[in-house]
């Protein structure tokens, strides 16, 4: 039988590594600059394996680009990917590991106020790196557990060796931030909490009203798919007022914290955006629950609330899941923008940096709000292959 | 007095659906209501557990009127089985069957003894089944279950509703007489919706045959039979094989005689019913037929001239 070329050979790897030794010498690595403010001068790869590299670690990247060449040609034994897989998370380290080590050395010959930055080239080799354990992961063929956790593995030689990066220009800008970081890292989750879990109880209830009333969900749907539409800095913005003026007209919930800027316009905005993937994933959910499923559990005298909780609930569990595992990811995210109606959070850290141009502190702030909506994400799938484990 | 209609009336969309019913059901009766779609048969059998209501007259159970239970109470009170069963999928068979003692708060042990006993009494092996998922079993296994889920808080009043109308001939075979015993051995009070006349033949301590919204004739198996009320009565249960159906219900014993002359060639056990020994005789070309015991033994004779002429 003729195999086609997809088939035999790995050619979205291909296209990785490709892109990976593009990046590696049309992108700098690194950008050295004097101090905080000035952008710096490009350093290639080379450069730094140049000042850096021992033979050994050339040799070391010559058989990793070996091997995933091999792995383009021959993609189909598992041993081959677990490989790739391991050598992408070494080379995750080993690429940190060397930035720190080259900006260890120009702190040290030059002034001690001077930057390295890490450059677009890294990030990129960064970004690929990913990709390709992804799909060696992927290629692997593991229970969704399994996979999981080598995601999490993956990770792994990097926090380890976090440490040897220390004169990189972002773990300055993180010592410089570290007293204000743990409790950026607790406000943003503070927000994203008192955003979904009222969005989730009402959501379900408003869902299950819905199976009972059809005129609610031909009411309810277009009025949340608008304010889906809406930017969420607009949402923000919106609420300023109205919530201004209720502090006002009620001084009593001023006090209690509701005011036009702060964390009330931020979870108010955010509860609404969770709405719509909660109450549509809590009704396809419900409406999926055989109907003489329900109608036997009534037959045999269970109320309206046992019915739900016993009969409904656990079996609309698996739909419900997936639409606050979006609400969650999708939260978490929106949640920094709403830095700008000064709630605070990660989000703040990232604006701060925006508005000062300092580009490393973006990324601090941006780093735990990607990893934060990463493992919502993978938190949510071992709960859900959890549940369908039970029929 | 187990169940009383009286003077039932139902409207579906303006018009009559059930019109002036009144039933009177005894304590361990097996009452089949029987006839066409659109009968009313099943909302009749749906307004004793008010999951339909009624809009006029009364019924009582147990002598109070229904409406003054608790509407939860009262369905707990009494076994529900439907045709498409309403297994619960995400539970297991112990935990469908234990739906109502859980609901009634009894206590684990008393919940497991209960569950095992009706595995046992439905034919299947708890230690093999307890655990098992809903969709793990057959059609026939599943409505087992949920027979065993309808008796599980052991109820005054057991309702049915076409519970076999999806299996097929063989299992529905196999349940009819797992009910059957079922009833004789508890003497609970089963109301039965079915369309299947000889489902009903079969089961009924009493038939009360329906037709658009009021009863055509209420009575014994072989009351119906022989005595069919009206034309409806006589059509629906097959006019034509009326007979047959007669000589189904009974025994060849009463027909016994003693043996004269020489012995006949072939036999039948004495359980037998009139329709199967004649069923004999056609095939075997013989007019005479032995009677035998479970034993073998040779009780006597049975003449064809005998079981047509009674």
């Amino acid at each position: 039988m003729p195999v086609s070329l997809v088939q035999r050979y790995n050619l979205v790897l291909a296209l990785y590594v490709a892109l990976a030794i593009g990046a590696a010498y049309g992108l700098p690595f690194l950008r050295v600059a004097p101090n905080r403010l000035l952008s710096g001068e490009p350093v290639y790869v080379w450069e730094v394996l140049q000042l850096q590299g021992s033979p050994w670690v050339v040799a070391l990247i010559v058989s990793i680009v070996a091997l995933l060449c091999f792995a383009v040609w021959q993609p189909r034994r598992h041993i081959t990917q677990a490989l790739v897989f391991l050598a992408m998370a070494a080379n995750l380290a080993g690429m940190w590991v060397l930035a720190g080590y080259f900006a260890h050395s120009a702190t040290q010959a030059e002034n001690p106020f001077t930057r390295t930055a890490l450059g677009a080239g890294f990030w990129t080799l960064f970004a690929m790196a990913w990709m390709i354990a992804l799909d060696a992961i992927e290629r692997l063929q593991l229970t969704t557990l399994g996979r999981l956790l080598l995601q999490s593995v993956f990770l792994l030689p990097l926090l380890l060796s976090l440490n040897e990066g220390q004169h990189l220009s972002i773990a300055k800008e993180y010592a410089n931030q570290s007293d204000v970081f743990g409790a950026a890292i607790l406000r943003h989750l503070q927000i994203v909490f008192l955003a979904v879990v009222p969005a989730l109880l009402i959501g379900l209830l408003l869902a299950w009203r819905m199976t009972k009333k059809q005129n609610l969900r031909q009411a309810l749907f277009p009025v949340l798919n608008v304010i889906q539409t809406i930017p969420s800095i607009a949402l923000f913005g919106l609420l300023m007022a109205p919530l201004a003026w209720i502090a006002i007209q009620l001084p009593a919930l001023g006090r209690a914290g509701i005011s036009g800027v702060g964390l009330a316009p931020a979870v108010i905005a955010l509860f609404m955006y969770a709405l719509l993937p909660i109450v549509r994933s809590a009704l396809a959910g419900l409406e999926q629950v055989p109907a003489e499923a329900i109608n036997a559990a009534r037959g045999m005298g269970m109320s309206a609330g046992q019915l739900l909780w016993q009969i409904e609930l656990p079996l609309a569990m698996p739909v419900l899941l997936i639409g606050l595992r979006t609400a969650v990811v999708q939260t978490t995210g929106l949640a920094a923008v709403s830095a700008l109606v000064g709630a605070g959070g990660l989000g703040q850290m990232m604006f701060d940096g925006l508005f000062s141009a300092a580009n490393e502190l973006v990324i601090l702030g941006v780093i735990p709000i990607v990893l934060l909506a990463l493992l919502a994400d993978t938190f949510f799938k071992v709960l859900s292959s959890l549940i369908k484990k039970r029929p | 007095m187990m169940i009383r209609f009286e003077h039932i009336r139902k409207l579906y969309e303006g018009a009559a659906a059930i019109t002036d019913l009144n039933l009177d059901i005894q304590q361990g009766e097996l009452v089949v209501l029987l006839g066409p779609s659109g009968s009313g048969k099943s909302t009749v059998l749906k307004m004793v557990n008010r999951m339909v209501s009624h809009e006029g007259g009364q019924i009582l159970f147990k002598g109070k009127d229904i409406n003054s239970f608790n509407v939860q109470d009262l369905r707990r009170r009494m076994g529900y089985a439907i045709q498409s069963v309403g297994l619960f999928p995400h539970r297991t068979v112990a935990h469908n069957i234990a739906t109502v003692p859980k609901l009634l708060g009894w206590d684990a042990q008393r919940v497991q003894a209960r569950t095992h006993e009706l595995l046992k009494l439905l034919a299947m092996d708890p230690e093999q089944y307890a655990s098992r998922y809903p969709h793990q079993l057959s059609g026939g296994q599943q409505q087992r279950v949920g027979v065993a889920r309808a008796l599980a808080a052991d109820p005054d009043v057991l309702l049915m509703d076409e519970p076999f109308g999806a299996l097929d001939p063989v299992t529905r075979a196999a349940l009819q007489v797992a009910l059957k015993k079922i009833h004789r051995s508890t003497g609970k009070t089963i109301l039965f919706v079915t369309h299947d006349i000889d489902e009903a033949l079969l089961l009924a301590t009493r038939i009360v045959l329906l037709n658009q919204g009021h009863i055509s004739q209420a009575g014994t198996p072989l009351e119906l039979l022989q005595q069919p009320a009206n034309d409806f009565v006589a059509d629906f249960l097959g006019r034509a094989d009326l007979g047959l159906k007669q000589l189904s219900l009974r025994s060849i014993a009463p027909y016994t005689q003693a043996i004269e002359g020489t012995e006949p060639s072939h036999t039948i056990t004495h359980t037998a019913t009139l329709r199967e020994a004649i069923s004999h005789m056609a095939t075997l070309h013989v007019s005479t037929l032995g009677v035998t015991d479970e034993s073998g033994t040779v009780l006597g004779q049975v003449l064809a001239a005998d079981l047509l002429e009674n």
